[in-house]
């Protein structure tokens, strides 16, 4: 069924390319318009820099709020609005409402989307029921909602254009991430990696809806779609790259979910995005490396075939899930100009790529107790080249099943989660909000039962040994792979950053303030206490002449988890620390978006 | 409302006294009424106890927060026993719940299904009991009783495992 779907669509494209290529312009001159912000990530870079300069460093202490948008919803809020022109589009988590909003009119609401869900998807859906955000394109706005429903809705009146059915929540597939528009089509991920799930990245036809090309994480090679040039390290994969990496039929429920967010190079006519971790938890029930789970793709957006991948972690023992976004800059390394491809992995390393062929630059550690490996093999003659070292001490697959191995950073949670990093071409810096946490870990036995929790593995966080802080925002040079300047924050920084050509860069914090900072020093600009704690993106745009910042603020997510609690502490008895405090001693639930601007 | 919320049967009836009593081939210790709780001596913790933590921190936590304590989403399950019986937890996890307003959806899911909670159910009750009680606190057990033969015997065929 699948192979015929394929063989239909993949014919289909090629007549739709005429309407395809002007979708595609004008998003890519949309997208050059810093009054607007059209993308989710700001840009098909995935920077989210904006060339707007009223707000700068010199005056950015003078920001104030402007207006305010309750969503009505408490869960958690993620992502961030859209502006095209004189209105604002923003998304809620389940039941995932849209709002229009006319920022002409008073910010009156001129439209609103409000799907039907059955609400059996809500406990499907691990850590959260987050929804990252929309996507805009040839007129429509669309939505991946909770049950895995794309929906097009027209810009102007929210009407439903079209629907596609993305996956099955039964089976736990559910859907958090936001979709992306790349020429004449829609790209979607898929959430479930803890449910067993066998995930893909799908293309659909902006104008209809229909299935145009589906990319499996792992499988056999019509699944993968791959083919005979496709590459890792500059040398082909070669015939069933992913079964050769998996036992028996673990592969069809092997996770590798695409729940993050996407990067286009118009240019190379490349796509980029990150699959995240093998299913179970356990690496014992999967031997093998596990491919192409953990790993970074570049498919070809037409046809879904991909040109290059890199596997991050083979055979991961930690959830080190692979999805957060590849962010694409030209810069200079060695007095060469680069096409390069940057991505901080949840394993730790920041990996510096060169995104027209996957040639791996750097891989440096961007949080100092990173203390699962001790680097990545940069050899281009090891048999082992590219491969992270993985260190005897860490390794819950050597300790094996039942087995608790204590103090790995970083914790599950990753040094960096889905909270989106910023580059700033002025300064040539990235802008990365981290986690500064670690934990135990114990692989179990887990049995597989469709649209159950697929796990296998205790876990308990902590700050790293001595600490008291579990978050830093840091400022990373990707051509050498070093930290210039680094900012602790008492919990996780788990919202978007936000460079602006201002000078400034901006980040929320899960107690809920809106800092700024100077993007050459760090040093603390500005900060306003939000109704709650922030694990949405910064966004910013230009309205009537003034410049405006928006970011939703509504604690949650897998931040909500571990947090809100606080975290577990090891050494209970013994006196707590700092480090250890309850994030709901801080924040309450409640979404809202707040937007700041200088007074007049 | 905040019974509601934190996710007890209206009516609140808890357990009662979680003194142990007996202990079955298993293990496993109850109550005088015949419930399963939990036995700790000088930081000796009882099978079930460990098992139970370990199974709650795979499968429970990722809603319900580490220890039993909560998330920004799911109620704090080390609150929730104190106020409803040993019969009411086993229904809850076997059948799940919907918590369904305007004011919040939270949603239950039924893992009377899922071995890896099912074969498992005494286990976390045992646990969350003794966190509801704090006789046992935030963190894991080191020390405990070990894993009987019966026990395994029955782990074994539940989980269907050779």
């Amino acid at each position: 069924m699948r192979k015929v779907l394929l063989a239909t669509f993949l014919g289909s494209a090629a007549a739709l390319a005429v309407g395809g290529a002007s979708a595609n312009d004008e998003l890519v001159k949309m997208s050059q318009n810093p009054k607007d912000w059209v993308m989710p990530t700001g840009d098909y870079a995935n920077t989210r820099y904006s060339k707007l300069n009223q707000i700068n460093a010199q005056n950015v202490g003078k920001l104030q709020v402007a207006w305010t948008f309750s969503t009505g919803v408490l869960r958690g809020h993620e992502g961030g609005p859209l502006i095209i022109g004189n209105m604002m589009y923003v998304h809620t988590p389940f039941p995932n409402k849209v709002y229009a909003i006319d920022l002409s009119q008073e910010n009156k609401i001129v439209w609103k989307y409000e799907p039907k869900q059955d609400p059996n998807v809500i406990p499907v859906m691990c850590c959260d029921t987050v929804n990252r955000g929309l996507a805009y394109g040839d007129g429509k706005i669309f939505l991946h909602q909770a049950d895995t429903t794309l929906v097009a809705l027209d810009v102007k009146t929210g009407q439903v254009a079209w629907t596609a059915k993305n996956g099955d929540p039964s089976k736990g597939e559910t859907g958090t991430s936001a979709p992306m528009v790349v020429k004449d089509k829609v790209l979607i991920g898929i959430s479930g990696g803890e449910f067993g799930v066998q995930a893909h990245m799908s293309a659909y036809d902006i104008k209809t809806g229909k299935l145009a090309w589906r990319g499996y994480s792992e499988g056999p090679d019509n699944q993968l779609l791959v083919d005979d040039k496709t590459t890792a390290l500059g040398k082909p994969i070669g015939k069933d790259s992913s079964l050769k990496t998996w036992q028996g039929d673990q592969w069809k429920i092997g996770g590798g979910a695409t729940w993050g967010w996407i990067s286009y190079d118009p240019e190379l006519n490349l796509v980029y995005y990150g699959s995240g971790n093998p299913s179970t938890w356990n690496p014992k029930q999967r031997p093998g490396d596990n491919k192409w789970s953990m790993t970074i793709w570049a498919r070809n957006p037409d046809t879904g075939v991909a040109k290059w991948v890199y596997q991050m972690t083979p055979h991961d023992e930690w959830d080190y899930d692979g999805v957060n976004e590849m962010i694409l800059s030209d810069q200079s390394i060695n007095g060469q100009p680069r096409k390069l491809l940057t991505h901080f992995d949840r394993n730790g390393l920041a990996y510096t790529m060169d995104r027209t062929n996957g040639e791996l630059l750097v891989a440096e550690k961007y949080d100092p107790k990173v203390n699962w490996t001790s680097g990545v093999d940069m050899d281009k003659n090891s048999p082992t080249y590219g491969r992270p070292k993985v260190l005897d001490a860490a390794s819950t697959d050597k300790a094996g099943e039942d087995v608790n191995v204590k103090g790995i950073c970083p914790a599950a949670l990753g040094t960096k989660d889905e909270q989106p990093a910023a580059y700033s071409p002025d300064t040539q810096l990235f802008y990365v909000p981290t986690n500064h946490v670690c934990m135990d870990y114990e692989p179990f036995k887990v049995s597989y039962t469709a649209g159950q929790p697929y796990v296998g593995a205790t876990l308990s966080m902590y700050p790293p040994a001595g600490e008291t802080h579990m978050g830093n925002f840091i400022a990373w040079d990707g051509k050498t792979g070093k930290i210039v300047w680094s900012n602790k924050e008492q919990f996780s920084v788990w919202s978007g950053a936000l460079a602006t050509a201002g000078g400034v860069v901006f980040y929320g914090t899960l107690e809920g303030y809106l800092k700024a900072v100077d993007a050459k020093s760090g040093k603390e600009l500005y900060k306003f206490k939000t109704p709650s704690g922030i694990i949405g993106n910064v966004t910013t745009y230009e309205n009537g002449g003034k410049q405006y910042v928006a970011v939703l603020s509504g604690v949650g997510g897998w931040a909500g988890i571990g947090l809100a609690a606080g975290l577990t502490d090891p050494t209970a008895g013994l006196g707590a620390v700092g480090g250890y405090a309850a994030l709901s001693n801080y924040t309450a639930l409640g979404g809202t978006l707040t937007v700041f601007a200088l007074p007049n | 409302m905040i019974l509601v919320a934190s996710g007890g049967i209206a009516v609140a009836d808890g357990p009662g006294d979680p003194t142990a009593v007996k202990k079955e081939d298993d293990g496993k210790w109850l109550d005088k009424e015949g419930t399963p709780t939990y036995k700790i001596s000088d930081g000796t913790v009882d099978w079930f106890t460990y098992s139970g933590y370990r199974r709650y921190h795979s499968d429970c936590h990722v809603c319900h927060g580490p220890d039993g304590m909560g998330s920004t989403y799911a109620p704090a399950l080390k609150d929730s026993v104190k106020s409803m019986s040993y019969g009411d937890f086993l229904g809850v996890v076997a059948s799940g719940r919907k918590n369904i307003s305007t004011a919040q959806e939270n949603v239950m899911p039924a893992f009377g299904d899922n071995p890896n909670v099912a074969c498992y159910m005494d286990d976390l009750y045992v646990y969350l009991r003794a966190r509801s009680t704090e006789a046992w606190g935030r963190q894991r057990p080191s020390k405990k009783e070990e894993k009987t033969e019966a026990y395994t015997k029955a782990e074994d065929a539940c989980m269907g495992h050779k």
